[in-house]
């Protein structure tokens, strides 16, 4: 475990983890790296949302897909739970909406593998600080 | 490519179906299935403007498409490569199209402060909070800033707090700072007890780090090394990601003794609350902290001054503390350029009730309800019509149409007659009945007063009592005097914000729906048909073939007529089940 014990050790531990981030997105096995996100809040979890991050932890490996699949927070769609969002190689992230388990096979069927987009995307409607520069 | 056709609710009331069917068919015909896939999605935001149709990978962003529009769209943008500049989103300012959805920026309402990171990263794994600069805020204040420099920044920022009362977070932080003692204490309120309100749960859920970082960076100013969160133990997955993001921190070495090896030392504790609402009020959570009854008491003294142990002890908002990082990231000057001339910055709403996209969103002030509901909110559900909305919670009052295009502030709200609150937001139809919202919010005061003072106990169980005899159709005028005279003297006479504030939901809906009120009392109606004793079952005589089949179901036995003949129902026996209508196969039974 590193103790950050000053700025530098900060500074150089965000560096370090950028390029990890990076890495994962744009390095050696980013060819074929997918990440999937599943919004795990309480109000995804109460609409199944550790069912369907389950589904996509093991359908990918049994699938041979080389995928991350991680938690986060709340999206903020709770209208349209569980939502999760798919990043591919080189590409925008997209989230979709109403994610059951046959919602998930059509996404890994046809988006992950084919690139192919399925119905249930939510379009991202807000702005974060990094492009906001007024 | 993909020709991506907006389905959210707002959209779909406007043809989206036919518009999918139309590009497929176009499709089809030039064989261009399989090059070409036409894909629904949810709600882009911009119902106003819908049906919206994007076209990716160029992003182009058609607004208002209609369903013959779909020719030229696959004729002249799929096969010639052409935009069609009619479809196109006009900039209001100069008129000029923009072609892309990524230079259009503007139409997206939200601007996320608070929740930057929410959905975004992993929130039980540091490393990645690190790398969209967890942290960072906290080493540039230690290492570049002095307390009072810090405490400048804040005030310059203009944050206000988001808790409900809005006081200006620099000042309160100078204050705090100026009263010297051995021991100070910064307090964080995860209370959060709104009936529909979950901002605070989401940001701690999906961003505690946020949250730690801003408590060190206040220890930092006011001088203070310990910190405490007061959480509601209903909210089981917060307390667990808290606890874990604090273990890492502490590991991590950014809370501890000695940070960064700047002298400066900051732990965070938690403490528990059973979910009372008043605990949420600042010297109650702070009693609750220490033991005792969860009361609040007579300010001053503040807790600035005498807080948690008799120390001065600085209160803020979970919300608050999530906008504190960027601040000192960006700078104040950045800050105070977002929103309007009194209240700066962005405020999360959990948007709920009758509203197509429930959720969690964050806008500038400014923002008006109209931009909130009709696109963010994607309009009313069911395609009925807007009644109110009420926020602040039972502090707050409800607005109304007249009320819509109000830029949303703390001061705005209060001219209005509501209150910013923490940010509950929940939209009400033609379905609503007004008194018996009243009713409602009278319902959840009466339970969560402490009992402390007889006009909070006492009056809100009379204005409770007031407001179901009214529903019940048996008020009167006099009646209604008394809720708004009772109202102010419960205002006017209770110790702390829960009876100041628990009859302005009553004085707001008897000032925006009186006409309402009269009808329930005067005529015995609820035109939104809530208040069940106000309602009739009529049987028409023309309908009904007399097949008995209501008589048979109702329990009662309050439906007679021969066999054959016309039914009807005696009023003063039917108990407004509605089982008799449900059964009737020829539509003869309606509620009036
Ligand atoms: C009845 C009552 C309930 C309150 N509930 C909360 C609450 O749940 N969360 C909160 O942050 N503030 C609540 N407040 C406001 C707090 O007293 C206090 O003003 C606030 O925590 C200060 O933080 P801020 O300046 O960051 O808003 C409540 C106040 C009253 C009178
Ligand atoms: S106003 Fe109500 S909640 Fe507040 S102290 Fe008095 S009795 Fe308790
Ligand atoms: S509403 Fe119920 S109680 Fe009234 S007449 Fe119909 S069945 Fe009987
Ligand atoms: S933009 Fe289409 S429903 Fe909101």
């Amino acid at each position: 475990m590193v103790k950050v014990k000053s700025l530098a050790d900060l500074q150089n531990l965000k560096a370090n983890l950028q390029t990890k981030v990076d890495l994962r997105e744009k390095g050696d096995s980013a060819e074929r790296l997918v990440q999937v996100r599943v919004a795990m809040a309480t109000c995804g979890i109460a609409s199944g949302a550790k069912k369907v991050m389950e589904f996509f932890i093991d359908e990918l490996e049994k699938r041979n897909i080389d995928a991350v699949v991680t938690q986060t927070g709340c999206m903020g769609y709770c209208y349209a739970e569980p939502t999760i969002e798919v990043k591919l190689p080189n590409q925008d992230p997209v989230v979709f909406g109403y994610v059951d388990s046959k919602k998930a096979d059509e996404i890994i069927e046809k988006y992950i593998k084919n690139g192919e987009l399925v119905p249930g995307i939510i379009p991202v409607n807000y702005e974060t600080i990094d492009n906001n520069n007024q | 490519m993909h020709l991506l056709v907006c389905g959210g609710t707002g959209c779909r009331a406007s043809a989206s179906d036919a518009i999918v069917g139309k590009l497929q068919k176009e499709l089809d015909e030039k064989n261009l299935q399989d090059e070409v896939q036409v894909v629904m999605t949810g709600c882009f935001g911009f119902c106003e403007k819908g049906p919206i149709v994007k076209v990716l990978p160029d992003n182009t962003f058609y607004v208002q498409v209609k369903p013959d529009d779909a020719k030229v769209i696959v004729e002249e943008h799929v096969i010639k490569g052409r935009k069609v500049e009619k479809l196109l989103y006009k900039d209001p300012a100069d008129q000029k199209e923009i072609s892309d959805s990524k230079h259009m920026g503007f139409y997206k309402k939200q601007l996320r402060i608070a929740l930057r990171n929410c959905g975004v990263i992993n929130p039980e794994n540091i490393e990645e909070a690190i790398a969209r600069d967890a942290y960072a805020a906290l080493a540039k204040v230690l290492t570049e800033m002095t307390p009072q420099q810090a405490i400048q920044e804040m005030i310059d920022s203009g944050l206000r707090g988001r808790g409900g009362g809005g006081f200006p977070t620099g000042m309160k932080w100078k204050i705090a700072s100026q009263n010297h003692a051995d021991q100070k204490y910064v307090v964080c309120n995860a209370d959060e007890g709104d009936p529909g309100a979950f901002m605070d749960r989401s940001i701690l859920e999906g961003d505690p780090h946020s949250v730690i970082e801003a408590m060190a960076i206040n220890g930092y100013c006011i001088g203070a090394t310990k910190g405490l969160v007061y959480i509601r133990a209903e909210y089981p997955l917060a307390i667990e990601r808290l606890k874990i993001a604090i273990n890492q921190v502490r590991e991590y070495g950014l809370l501890g003794d000695d940070i960064l090896g700047t002298g400066f030392s900051f732990d965070i504790q938690l403490r528990y609350g059973a979910g009372a609402f008043v605990c949420g009020e600042e010297t109650a959570l702070i009693h609750s902290m220490e033991g005792e009854r969860g009361e609040p008491t007579f300010k001053p003294p503040f807790p600035a001054e005498s807080g948690y142990l008799g120390k001065p002890t600085n209160v803020n908002n979970v919300e608050t503390y999530a906008n504190i990082p960027v601040i000192y990231l960006k700078g104040a000057n950045w800050f105070n350029k977002i929103g309007t001339a009194k209240s700066k910055g962005t405020k999360v709403f959990a948007l709920a009730g009758k509203i197509n996209n429930v959720g969690l969103i964050e806008v500038p002030m400014g923002t008006t309800l109209r931009e909130v509901i009709y696109e963010i909110g994607g309009g009313i559900k069911d395609g009925k019509k807007f009644k109110a909305v009420q926020t602040g919670g039972p502090s707050g009052g409800c607005l109304t149409e007249k009320h819509l295009d109000t830029p949303i502030d703390y001061d705005n709200l209060i001219a209005s007659g509501s209150m910013m609150g923490s940010g509950g937001m929940i939209v009400m139809d033609e379905d609503d009945c007004m008194v018996s919202v009243a009713r409602f919010y009278l319902d959840f005061t009466v339970e969560e007063s402490c009992g402390k003072c007889a006009p909070c106990r006492i009056g809100n169980k009379r204005l409770h009592e007031q407001l179901d005899i009214i529903c019940k159709g048996k008020g009167t005028l006099a009646d209604m005097d008394k809720l708004r005279n009772l109202s102010h003297v419960i205002k006017d006479t209770s110790l702390c914000g829960l009876g100041q504030t628990s009859p302005n939901p009553v004085l707001s809906t008897l000032d925006n729906f009186y006409d309402e009120y009269l009808e329930h009392v005067h005529d015995k109606k609820c035109r939104a048909g809530v208040c069940k004793d106000l309602m009739q079952y009529i049987i028409d005589t023309e309908p009904c073939v007399g097949c008995t089949a209501c008589a048979r179901v109702c329990p009662v036995g309050a439906i007679s007529g021969e066999r054959k003949g016309p039914h009807t129902i005696d009023q003063t026996i039917c108990i407004k089940c509605g089982a008799c209508m449900d059964k009737c196969k020829f539509n003869a039974i309606s509620i009036h």
